[in-house]
């Protein structure tokens, strides 16, 4: 009897069916649209950098010198040394600081605190997290500076030393919360079985919890280097912007990103001092790029060993 | 006490268990003798793991969970042990659903020994073979001990996770419906394993089937919603001779 299945249902595109076909073509357009944006903005970089780095730029020189003198009339030099230098000492020292300090903060999150302490916690790292690069700049220029110049007695405290300490706690809250993540996708159950057996806390984290999470505090680590790569108007306030391989933290230094920032609204457009920053933008590219797909083999490694 | 405490390995006193306002385990008392094994029968929701998590202090890692009144292991109040782990370290704990450690079958088994500072790979060999022998899976894993102990089956892993408990030496067994996840044939070989482990060690086996208990405990406990309503030789309870017609009901199959 009909009646009795009042909810059956005709074969008609009724409402359900085009709402489903509408929220497919969103998501559809949405996902499309992330490759579309990276190809995109991949092709404008390379469209302004990659003729002048192929015909005009003298890579040897590039990666051999020092001498950044892109306005340099007649002829500008284009040495990257020190700017790759200047990036690769202050995100290594900033990873020396954020990498110890973030692990550190997520076990103590993930692993002993609990209730009301654990949350606080977690809100003030997502707090720590957003706030903005230009204020951790301005904590370099004016507090962190002086307190350098004080503590070393050195004459100037925008350094490599002042930009790494920066940067490290600026990237230090996005790891922590990564890391977190991946301690808490380790089950329960393995913690229980090896407390179980008689092992202390410390070396259920040490020989059970972090190996089975391995691969995400990998990708944690590996994405605050990104953010260190990446980060420009920090570094630009905090590293002293000085043409110069930093041989110690208390050299001043000068960022790729930091170089970009400060001095494309001088240079006119398709100008070699112009193009000569976009190839500036296509190593960071390259460099960010490696670095996402070194994570992405390492996860799938880690994956595959698992499975 | 004291003078009794070569024969009674755990003494359960008013035992009660609760999670917040629901209550687990209400005024147990009763003790597991050395060398038996001491079989733990009911339904679900009757206390059983609750129970079995309570003797080595599981408690303390389980939100919400508390116990009052005490368990006596070899006359000494768990709860009055300074140095959690080594308590837990002498009481060996299998659970019902295997848990592989993400780690080779190799260092499944050598994990409690190296916790316990064996070193050398001459000593942990000795225990990772012995250990695997002992919970019959050694012929099916002796080719692959590199392996992740996660990809055997259900039933090799919970072998795994016996040979694992075995390794701690353990002075008491719990093993908590070890064979939910293993066949009957597994479950028959674990069975007779069992029955030599009594030589060694006390044995708390908590089961949802009453055969298993027949077959294996010397004494039974039937826990029913919280209360142990009672606890005396298996073989007279089998029998029908119970102090209480609940136990018998429940044997028989009339409820539960």
């Amino acid at each position: 009897m009909t009646s009795s299945r009042p909810n059956r249902i005709d074969d008609r595109l009724d409402a359900a069916w085009i709402w489903d076909r509408i929220a497919r073509a969103v998501i559809f357009i949405g996902g499309i649209s992330a490759i579309v944006f990276v190809v995109a903005i991949f092709a404008f970089v390379a469209k302004e950098g990659l003729g002048f780095i192929l015909q005009k730029l003298d890579l040897s020189f590039f990666f051999s010198s020092p001498e950044w003198r892109p306005a340099q009339e007649p002829e500008p030099e284009f040495g990257g040394l020190a700017l790759i230098a200047g990036t690769a000492s202050v995100t290594g020292l900033a990873m020396l600081i954020a990498v110890p300090f973030s692990l550190g903060v997520a076990i103590y999150i993930g692993e002993f605190a609990t209730g009301k302490v654990r949350e606080t916690l977690k809100i003030l790292v997502e707090l720590l997290a957003a706030i903005p690069s230009v204020v951790w700049g301005f904590i370099g220029l004016t507090i962190l500076n002086p307190i350098i110049i004080d503590l070393f007695d050195v004459p100037v405290g925008l350094t490599v030393l002042n930009a790494g300490v920066i940067l490290g706690l600026m990237a230090a809250p996005i790891m922590t919360t990564i890391a977190e993540d991946a301690l808490k996708a380790v089950p329960d159950s393995y913690r229980e079985a090896a407390e179980a057996m008689g092992a202390t806390r410390w070396q259920v984290i040490r020989q059970v919890v972090l190996p089975s999470a391995s691969k995400g505090l990998v990708a944690a680590i590996l994405l605050g280097v990104g953010r260190g790569f990446g980060e420009t108007m920090a570094v630009l306030m905090a590293s002293g912007h000085a043409i110069n391989i930093p041989t110690g933290p208390f050299d001043s230094a000068r960022a790729l990103t930091a170089t970009i920032a400060a001095e494309l609204g001088d240079t006119a457009r398709g100008s070699d001092h112009y193009k000569a920053l976009f190839s500036l933008g296509i190593l960071l590219f390259l460099v960010t790029f490696v670095i996402n797909l070194l994570a992405d083999v390492l996860v799938r490694k880690g994956a595959s060993d698992r499975s | 006490m004291v003078s009794t405490a070569s024969e009674t390995k755990l003494s359960v006193k008013d035992l009660s268990i609760r999670y917040g306002d629901h209550v687990a385990l209400e005024g147990a008392s009763f003790d597991v003798r050395e060398n038996e094994i001491f079989g733990i029968i009911g339904p679900a929701n009757s206390g059983k793991t609750s129970f079995i998590r309570a003797i080595n202090r599981m408690d303390e890692m389980t939100p919400g969970m508390k116990v009052h009144g005490s368990i006596e292991f070899n006359g000494k109040p768990v709860d009055s042990w300074r140095n959690l782990y080594a308590l837990r370290s002498r009481i060996g704990v299998v659970f019902p659903l295997p848990v592989g450690l993400p780690m080779s079958i190799y260092e499944n088994v050598a994990f409690a020994a190296k916790l316990r500072g064996v070193r050398g790979k001459g000593a942990l060999d000795e225990v990772v073979e012995r250990c695997l022998r002992r919970s019959a899976l050694w012929d099916e894993v002796k080719d692959r001990l590199d392996s992740l102990g996660s990809l055997l089956s259900g039933g090799q892993q919970q072998r795994l996770t016996i040979a694992r408990a075995l390794s701690q030496e353990p002075e008491l067994l719990l093993l908590d419906e070890f064979s939910i996840a293993v066949d009957p044939v597994t479950t028959m070989r674990i069975e007779e394993v069992l029955k030599e482990l009594k030589q060694e060690m006390t044995i708390v086996l908590v089961t949802n089937l009453t055969q298993q208990a027949q077959r294996l405990a010397d004494r039974t406990a039937f826990f029913l919603e919280g209360q142990v309503v009672e606890v005396g030789e298996t073989k007279a309870m089998f029998k029908g001779q119970t102090k209480d017609p609940r136990t018998t009901h429940y044997i028989e199959g009339r409820f539960g």
